[in-house]
């Protein structure tokens, strides 16, 4: 809502010291939130006057451009009183109009210098200016054309445009729909300075009559109050005075013509959206009711809109002619031509506007206001003003038939005990404070002992709980009067056993070399080819956007994946070539056939409905993903570098796992996206928590990863359910050790860890820890074949080995080892 | 050379002489004082302490002495074999620390050179912010609540005032699932977990939920269809907005330094009446000399989010009794955060996952 000041001090006594910024600062501590103050003139510097344009060439040029080459009289403004030459690209202006000239000299926004120049084959000696180039508005499509009564030739334009008069841009919250008019915005100002405000809507509207125009309203809830009004005999050609166009263009409307402009203005000043109607296009009385099944509608827009039986329309004869309250029909639209006008004002039901503005996507300064709830009290009168305006600027005469149907709709009362507002505030708020401030803000107020009984004023719809005047009280004594104090500390547990483990996972893994990303859950069907998901892949079936921002991905996925490779897959298209990656997040799994059921709110679920709410919202387990690509150790002086693989993933994983204390197991599988010969499953208990290994080539391939990239998935909820809780404190022996190795031929498809279970199984209770430290292929084994090199330790906890002890255990670790996977010590 | 004397008399025995006991030793002090290395004092010590070294033989030749005479020519001897050793004692540290020295300077390296042979690590700056927030929470005794991302509407809405028809719910460009019937949604804020905290837990509560969250705006230099929120809510008897403002006054203090307090603005939510917007003294001009601050555009303030005390509609929906208790709830941007507090003037860098963006954070911030 754009509010130029000189507009709000009509109806305020400001002090006229007061500034544009001391004026703002205050408004926005009465809740109304300042977007930003323009006062267009800061950023122009003159000549800037009214031209008349004398002549218009058009001159088609060779790249199929039209330009005008006209001449402009600015009087004595150029020192000479000659017509000025200008060249201007637009056309929407005819010899005779008044425009904005800028003369050589002068700066327009941006630093823009204007100075006479030679183009198009002629001196062009400064500018005709659209809204755009002095900085009013977005609107370049054509220059302005002034109001005839504007000012004579060679007239200073600052004045005229009202490039001093600073325009504050508000943000209105819903709970201020009054504020969407200068009404509202000057008897905020008005409270805020404690100064006297003059209500534009304070006049006396004629009294109803049976001589008007006939209207019936078929339902009064959604359309409780229905003002219409007619004149006659309006001068169509008449132009809109030059103070209404100004306004109009610093509240950020163009001027249309002066019926409409009018109707614009009447809104900005009240508040009360204004259909005008030309009433030669109407037959018979207007209806106001719900559409009706099939029934459909060409809006001003000209888009034509079938209509909902929730739709509240006003017809006529014809049928619907208007969607009420949201937008006017084509068919009965006011033209250059009409001079019979019905002019119609009506108060409807807030929640059906917005419905209806929703379903049909329509967007209007009138749709905006009704939605949000307009003074009802503020009907014939805004009629009345509107039929003023048409009589004394547009030569109409005013109809005396005056239709009126329905009244404004009574204001709740709403109590409160005196100490509710210091009570909720922590401000110490006097009961006579209560009393004061609640009537300045325009409540009826009826005390007694213990409180108030408060009518809110009929502007403040959104004034229904105790709270809400609460906030009244609250925002006029100032919200900078809060005292600062800390609540009672509470006795809390501090963070959650799973919150701290998952903190310390993200340390172990940065710890590692990893570095953490946030990406976002959305992927499509491609991502599942890249990925090399099977059809039937359990990972397909997700959950739905039933409005994704990006048509080719509109499911939530199930697996970290697609996004850490796309990010891997950008890292090293960027340039990071050695990289590793890893996310946690919540990943969505798809739900069952259960709605969340939409409760009521005025009292707790009971357990049934909020265990119904609680199954159908779908399960989302926190996963963790690691991607690694290019060289895990770097090449320096040192020697050589490691290129990440497989190992690196596992590894990964392992490290989360000894820092949550869990045991994981570890056994090749062959899943997608992993290569099918180097892929692990990984395991706590029974469980399988997730995979890790080196990705299938296609799948390199797919995302730009170099060969060998790698990478894990992992459920990090159920390896946090797993974690150790209590470690139990170690024993161990000061007793010598023995050491033994042992290198063992197995066939290559026999797991080392089978191997090592083996040894570990039959070495007995003396060894103390086994360590593969080598695996050898090639021609001293022969094909097929694999030697498996294991370090054993052995040790008693209560006294030194005995001489060939530690060599007993050793073979019958390697029996037993023999016995189960069948390996041959070499 | 003379044997063993047994005899009363004594027998002037040369080599015992006082001064050439000493000349003896005088020579192995010499020697040993002139010794240049660990070779050459293994030398003189053959030569001076070695079994046909002069002193030892000397010693040999006490025996010959006449008992009475023994006692002052031992002590004589001993006396100078312990000079000798002390000395070579002495000599021997002295020369194996020179050599030490030799050998380590030999030995040097260029410390200059590149450690880096593994990557560095860094967790996410969303993340370490996040959790630095609310460790100043926790710190004070509440705890961190969470929730789903796909969320009930009813929770995401209705439960916190919005019913289907308020105009806040079009104000939050959502994510809807399909299909419409589940009335799911990827929740729009951190609120729903407010009342999620609300149904599962008893007052009092004080809880900050930290959290990612979801809107349909598409991305630029300033939107993310994907964000992080925290919420703040208390609920228990007496709380007021005073408290609500000490809580955040203490936040901003424990994040920014002394003196960065915020203030309150009159603004429009529906879980919260009253409700207000937040602002916190720009800690970068402090409110000073604003007008060339790039942090806060020369306000002087840095736009927060918003809080209010709880609307009791939404206490009367999730079950708490507004005539017993009260509460406040805050909420606002840990990406805004981020990128006000650390300078980042991108969010699409937030999110694409380029490693060069995440590093410099570490794993602390
Ligand atoms: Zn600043």
């Amino acid at each position: 809502m754009k509010a130029p000041v000189s507009w709000i001090r009509e109806y305020v006594a400001l002090p006229d010291d007061l500034s544009v910024d001391d004026l703002t600062a205050k408004l926005t501590m009465l809740g109304l939130k300042l977007e930003s103050i323009t006062t267009p003139a800061d950023a122009i510097t003159g000549p800037l006057v009214v031209g008349k344009v004398l002549t218009i060439d058009k001159e088609p040029q060779k790249n199929g451009k039209v330009i005008s080459w006209c001449t402009v009289d600015v009087g004595d403004a150029n020192g000479t009183g000659e017509p000025q030459g200008i060249i201007c690209g637009a056309h929407n202006f005819e010899v005779g109009d008044l425009v904005v000239v800028c003369l050589p000299g002068a700066v327009l926004p941006g630093n823009f210098e204007i100075s006479a120049r030679k183009t198009y084959g002629h001196i062009s000696a400064g500018m005709i200016c659209s809204e755009r180039e002095l900085g009013l508005g977005d609107d370049h499509a054509g220059i302005i054309v002034l109001p005839a009564d504007a000012g004579a030739p060679g007239t200073d334009a600052f004045d005229v445009l009202g490039l001093d008069d600073p325009v504050i841009e508000f943000e209105i919250n819903p709970d201020r729909a009054y504020a969407l008019s200068l009404r509202g915005i000057a008897r905020e100002a008005a409270l805020g300075f404690g100064v006297p405000f003059t209500d534009p809507a304070d006049r006396e509207a004629p009294a109803p009559n049976g001589d008007g125009y006939s209207v019936i309203v078929d339902d009064p809830v959604g359309c409780p109050v229905f003002a219409a009004r007619l004149v006659t005999g309006f001068d169509p050609t008449a132009p809109t005075p030059g103070w209404m166009a100004k306004r109009l263009e610093q509240a950020g409307m163009r001027s249309i013509s002066l019926a409409v402009d009018i109707t614009n203005y009447v809104m900005l000043e009240l508040g009360r959206p204004i259909h005008g109607y030309d009433a030669d296009k109407l037959a018979g009385p207007l209806r106001i009711r719900r559409a009706e099944q099939g029934e459909s509608l060409v809006t001003l827009d000209g888009a034509r809109r079938t209509l909902s039986p929730q739709d509240l329309v006003v017809t006529d004869d014809s049928g619907p002619i208007g969607l009420g309250g949201v937008m006017g029909g084509d068919a009965t639209e006011m033209s250059e031509k009409s001079t019979r006008i019905l002019v119609e004002a009506a108060h409807w039901d807030a929640t059906s506007m917005f419905r209806t503005g929703k379903r049909h996507r329509v967007t209007s300064e009138a749709g905006k206001r009704n939605e949000r709830g307009v003074d009802p009290q503020v009907v014939a009168v805004a009629a009345d003003r509107v039929v003023e305006l048409l009589v004394e600027l547009g030569g109409a005469t005013a109809d005396a038939g005056v239709t009126l149907v329905g009244e404004a709709p009574a204001q709740p009362v709403t109590r409160i005990d005196y100490d509710l507002p210091a009570r909720i505030t922590g401000m110490a708020i006097e009961s006579e404070d209560v009393v004061s401030i609640l009537q300045a803000v325009g409540c009826r107020v009826d005390a007694d002992a213990d409180g108030v009984d408060v009518t809110p004023p009929s502007w403040r719809p959104d004034i229904t709980d105790p709270y809400d005047l609460v906030e009244e009280v609250a925002r006029v004594v100032g919200y900078d009067h809060v005292p600062s104090v800390l609540p009672p500390a509470p006795s809390g547990r501090g963070y959650t056993q799973a919150q701290k483990l998952r903190r310390r996972v993200g340390l172990t893994l940065a710890g590692a070399g990893f570095t953490e990303l946030i990406t976002y859950p959305f992927v499509g069907v491609a991502d599942w080819e890249k990925l090399g998901f099977a059809e039937d892949d359990a990972r397909r079936q997700t959950l739905w956007m039933a409005n994704p921002l990006n048509a080719e991905e509109p499911q939530l996925t199930t697996t970290l994946l697609p996004g850490i490779l796309r990010a891997l897959g950008r890292n090293v298209g960027r340039g990071n070539d050695d990289v590793a990656l890893f996310e946690h997040s919540l990943v969505f799994l798809p739900s069952g056939t259960e709605s969340a059921p939409i409760l009521g709110v005025e009292r707790r679920p009971t357990e049934e409905e909020w265990a119904a709410i609680t199954k159908a919202v779908p399960n989302q387990p926190l996963h963790l993903a690691v991607a690694i690509a290019g060289q895990r150790e770097s090449a320096g002086w040192w020697g050589d570098g490691r290129v990440a693989g497989w190992s690196d993933a596992i590894g990964a994983v392992r490290d989360v796992a000894r820092t949550l204390g869990v045991d994981l197991t570890v056994r090749a599988a062959a899943v997608a996206p992993w290569h099918p010969g180097r892929c692990a499953e990984l395991r706590v208990g029974n469980a399988v928590i997730g995979y890790a290994g080196e990705l299938h080539p296609k799948v390199c391939q797919a995302y730009g990863l170099p060969a060998r990239s790698a990478a894990a998935e992992v459920d990090l909820e159920v390896l946090i359910e797993h974690a150790v809780e209590v470690v139990a404190g170690p024993r161990f022996s000061s007793y010598p050790v023995a050491k033994e190795d042992v290198a063992l031929l197995v066939d290559a498809s026999v797991p080392a860890a089978d191997v090592e279970a083996a040894l570990r199984d039959g070495a007995g209770e003396l060894l103390e820890a086994i360590r593969l430290f080598d695996v050898y292929t090639g021609d001293q084994v022969g094909e097929g074949k694999k030697s498996l090199a294991f370090a054993l330790r052995f040790r008693a906890p209560d006294r030194t080995l005995k001489e060939g002890e530690a060599a007993a255990a050793r073979d019958a670790a390697i029996a037993v080892a023999a016995q189960a996977t069948g390996a041959v010590q070499r | 050379m003379s044997g063993p004397n047994s005899e009363y008399d004594p027998v002037e025995v040369t080599p015992l002489r006082a001064d050439q006991v000493e000349a003896m030793r005088d020579a192995a002090l010499a020697a040993i004082s002139d010794a240049a290395d660990l070779d050459a004092l293994k030398q003189v010590r053959i030569d001076h302490t070695g079994d046909r070294s002069p002193l030892a033989l000397a010693k040999r030749e006490i025996g010959a002495l006449p008992p009475q005479a023994r006692k002052e020519a031992g002590q004589r001897v001993g006396q100078a074999r312990g000079a000798v050793n002390k000395a070579l004692g002495e000599r021997q540290g002295v020369l194996e620390a020179e050599h030490e020295e030799r050998m380590l300077v030999t030995e040097t390296v260029d410390v200059t050179l590149p450690t880096d042979r593994s990557q560095r690590g860094a967790r996410h700056p969303i993340t370490t912010l996040s959790e630095r927030l609310t460790d100043i929470f926790v710190a004070m005794g509440w705890e961190v609540a969470e929730g789903p991302w796909v969320e009930a509407e009813w929770l995401n809405f209705d439960a916190l005032n919005m019913g289907e028809d308020h105009p806040a719910r079009t104000m939050q460009d959502t994510f809807w699932l399909e299909p419409s019937k589940a009335a799911l949604v990827l929740r729009t804020h951190t609120s729903p977990v407010q009342a999620r905290t609300m149904l599962t837990r008893e007052p009092p509560i004080y809880v900050v939920c930290p959290g990612r969250v979801y809107r349909t705006d598409e991305i630029d230099a300033t939107h993310s269809p994907v964000f992080h929120q925290i919420e703040g809510l208390v609920v228990d008897k007496g709380i007021t907005m005073a408290h609500l403002k000490g809580s955040l006054d203490h936040m901003t203090e424990a994040m920014f330094g002394e003196g960065i307090s915020t203030r309150f603005r009159p603004s429009y939510f529906p879980f919260t009446e009253p409700s207000a917007e937040m602002d916190m003294v720009c800690f970068v001009c402090r409110g000073e000399n604003s007008e060339d601050c790039r942090t806060c555009r020369g306000e002087g303030w840095i736009e927060l989010g918003g809080c209010g005390v709880v609307n009791p509609r939404v206490l009367i929906s999730c079950g708490i009794d507004p005539e017993v208790y009260t509460g406040f709830a805050f909420g606002f941007g840990i990406d805004r955060m981020l990128m006000f507090r650390h300078n980042v003037a991108d969010l699409r860098d937030v999110f694409e996952g380029d490693v060069r963006f995440a590093q410099p954070f570490g794993v602390e911030i």
